[in-house]
């Protein structure tokens, strides 16, 4: 056997590739879940901690700048665990995979919370006066008039944001998530072959690169023009 | 609650152990992130020859590392490389990831502050004389830098959280050490001493950014 | 509080920190009268307007625009504003949305029209500031005397009982200004009740009915134009119109 067909034989085992394909597809599907709960309650939370700040109620806004420091500041990874390994000494036993949603929409939430912020306070002051001097109520200015400013100005920081977290999810594996990468490791293990980590490898870059390529286009597409 | 999370105890038990681990956090930083920086700028530097014949393979090179969640791509290196015949060891594993990884988030950030100087300055410089490579040397790459800075501190900040990576391939970093300790003592309180570590570490650095931030976001209007 | 003023604002202070802005200023407004404001500029004039609608909030003193007391806790701050209009020196268009949706906003959301009536009614509205094919333009499409013209659309197309403008057209370039004087000139002859703060003395001199020379927080004179221009009483008055007419 070449040198070649060797390789191929080891690191593209059509064999071992056709066995564990539905290890694999089962990996594919809970990443996708676990990254739309992901994006969906991260940002929305985000989002939500962003609205809750703009009202200024000082001690709020303390504990709020706190939260998002946190959750800044701490590797997903060390969450992750703590929250899996940790939380259990104190009762709640969450599961790996609620480990990794959490702590990963809590770091989205954080993230997405400075952006969205960030968004709004960059609002010249006389829109919202023009918009107060002829009736509209602070909540109907934010809502109308400034938030749609505000999430055209953070499109591009947040969806680069939101792949980077997103992406994480493969440190479930870490915690016995049975997604993509943790398939994959098992069935290397498995198999005694490294083709089913090729195919989670590949798996990830169908799932992702999509992603990554329409971040690039709605980048240029919502830069800012006046 | 407090026995569990800050038993003192087991803080001074765990406390060598720990400090190990962040001193091994610190180090593996100090090269990571110079490793990336340097990617970044050499993938930077290519794509400001304006050729699409190196630019799209570099934008495709770029985004693939983009796509590819760093993890994988460690635990490729560091458990398929084997099968190949090639052990490299967690350390140098996590080295080439974090060059390929962060080099294409460095890289985008540097591509983005070079694009962000105007091409006036290159034809000035140029019209005095200086080459190229000194045109991007001594004018474009200040400016670019200083353009970019709150988005190259971001990424650092990602960079060194993402060495705590490195415990899934056994470097002893400071979660790995933690979670030696929590598994010699039955107890969660080093992981929340590592925990604790990792925000007072880079906490000033949250704090810089996000006023760096505000102003940028504003600043785009 | 009985008055047959629309306005009739008295005693206004206003400190910022520990600067005070306003020291007591009266200021009493007619209906359909053309108020001009000039002085010289920290001299409070843009805080007395804005205070007029309470997009500043005055310290003390009280403000009644067309009967209603705008310093009462109890009155509805949004339903009032509705009710006068103001127009801003950088025009405060919203950048998102067209002509047209500028001026609906507020009728939608504030007066509760439908959108085909408040795009009729914001259509009428752009007609009269001679903009009504601009509907579909975004502000960034628009020159700025445009810009400006829809601006004040924005605010009669809500039917004000009184029109605040705030430096209209400090930030236009000089051949763009007389396009939003003409708009202002047709606002007057319908009868609008309007309060001027404007460094634009030649349409001070004949279009306004009054004139105040405000310095230092306080109204120093006030009459009809010719009187302030030609014979002003103060000295500081006259410094000021002999320092503009210089200009």
């Amino acid at each position: 056997m070449s040198g070649w067909d060797k390789f191929v034989e080891t690191f593209f085992n059509a064999k071992v590739m056709w066995k564990y394909l539905p290890d694999i597809l089962s990996g594919m599907v809970v990443t996708i879940e676990l990254a739309l709960l992901i994006v969906v309650t991260g940002l929305g939370a985000g989002l939500a901690l962003a609205l809750l700040r703009s009202l200024a109620i000082r001690p709020l806004n303390w504990l709020i700048i706190f939260v998002v420091d946190l959750f800044r500041s701490l590797p997903p990874l060390v969450i992750i665990v703590l929250m899996y390994f940790g939380l259990p000494y104190a009762g709640p036993a969450p599961s790996g995979f609620v480990s990794t949603w959490l702590s990963l929409a809590f770091v989205l939430m954080a993230f997405s919370e400075e952006i969205f912020w960030a968004g709004i306070t960059s609002i010249p002051k006389g829109q919202w006066e023009a918009s107060r001097s002829t009736g509209l109520s602070f909540g109907q200015t934010l809502f109308n008039v400034v938030l749609p400013q505000a999430f055209r100005l953070t499109i591009p920081p947040l969806t680069n944001r939101t792949i980077a977290i997103t992406k994480g999810t493969a440190l479930g594996t870490v915690v016995a998530v049975t997604e993509i990468l943790g398939q994959a490791s098992s069935a290397m293990s498995n198999s005694y072959n490294p083709s089913p980590l090729m195919m989670g490898a590949a798996a990830y870059i169908v799932l992702f690169l999509p992603v990554v390529v329409a971040a690039r286009w709605i980048e240029t597409k919502f830069a800012w023009k006046r | 609650m407090i026995e569990a999370f800050f038993n003192i105890e087991i803080m001074k038990a765990a406390w060598p152990i720990v400090l190990t681990g962040l001193w091994n956090t610190i180090l593996l930083s100090l090269i990571v992130v110079p490793l990336g920086l340097l990617g970044g700028l050499i993938l930077a530097l290519l794509a400001s020859i304006k050729n699409p014949l190196v630019r799209w393979p570099l934008m495709a090179w770029v985004d693939f590392f983009r796509a590819f969640p760093p993890l994988v791509l460690l635990v490729l290196l560091f458990a398929g490389l084997p099968f190949a015949g090639l052990e490299l060891g967690g350390f140098a594993c996590v080295a080439i990831a974090f060059f390929l990884n962060t080099g294409s988030y460095y890289g985008e950030i540097f591509r983005a502050g070079i694009d962000s100087v105007p091409v006036g300055q290159v034809e000035a410089a140029r019209s005095t004389g200086l080459t190229r490579m000194q045109a991007m040397r001594y004018v474009v790459l200040p400016q670019a830098v200083r353009n970019v800075m709150p988005d190259l501190l971001s990424n650092t900040l990602e960079v060194v959280k993402l060495t705590s990576l490195g415990s899934v391939v056994a470097v002893p970093e400071l979660l790995y050490e933690a979670r030696q300790a929590q598994s010699i003592t039955y107890n969660p309180t080093p992981i929340v001493m590592a925990a604790v570590i990792y925000f007072l570490l880079l906490w000033p650095l949250v704090r810089l950014l996000s006023r760096l931030e505000n102003r940028a976001l504003a600043g785009r209007r | 509080m009985a008055t047959n003023h629309i306005v009739d604002a008295r005693a206004i202070h206003k400190h910022f920190g520990t600067l005070h802005v306003l020291k007591g200023v009266d200021l009493k407004v007619d209906e359909r009268e053309l108020v001009f404001i000039i002085g010289p500029s920290g001299s409070g004039k843009s805080t007395l307007l804005r205070c007029l609608n309470r997009l500043e909030e005055p310290s003390s003193g009280s403000i009644v625009v067309d009967g209603i007391d705008m310093l009462d806790a109890k009155t509805d701050i949004n339903h009032a504003r509705r009710r006068i209009g103001m127009v801003f020196q950088s025009f405060n268009l919203y950048p998102h949305m067209t002509a047209l949706g500028n001026v609906t906003l507020a009728l939608r959301k504030v007066a509760g029209k439908g959108r085909a009536e408040a795009e009729a009614l914001g259509r009428v509205a752009l007609e009269r500031v001679g903009l009504a094919d601009r509907a579909e333009h975004t502000p960034g499409q628009l020159s700025g005397g445009q810009q400006q013209r829809v601006a004040i659309a924005r605010s009669i197309a809500l039917e004000p009982r009184v029109m605040l403008f705030d430096e209209p057209t400090s930030a236009l370039d000089p051949e763009l200004v007389g396009s939003v004087l003409e708009v202002m000139r047709g606002l007057r002859e319908s009868g609008m009740t309007m309060i001027v703060v404007s460094h634009e003395m030649g349409f001070a001199r004949n279009a306004a009915d009054r004139v105040v020379f405000m310095d230092d927080g306080l109204i120093v004179e006030q009459g009809p134009p010719a009187a302030i221009f030609e014979n002003p009483t103060h000295e500081r008055t006259r410094a000021f119109i002999g320092q503009i007419q210089r200009h």
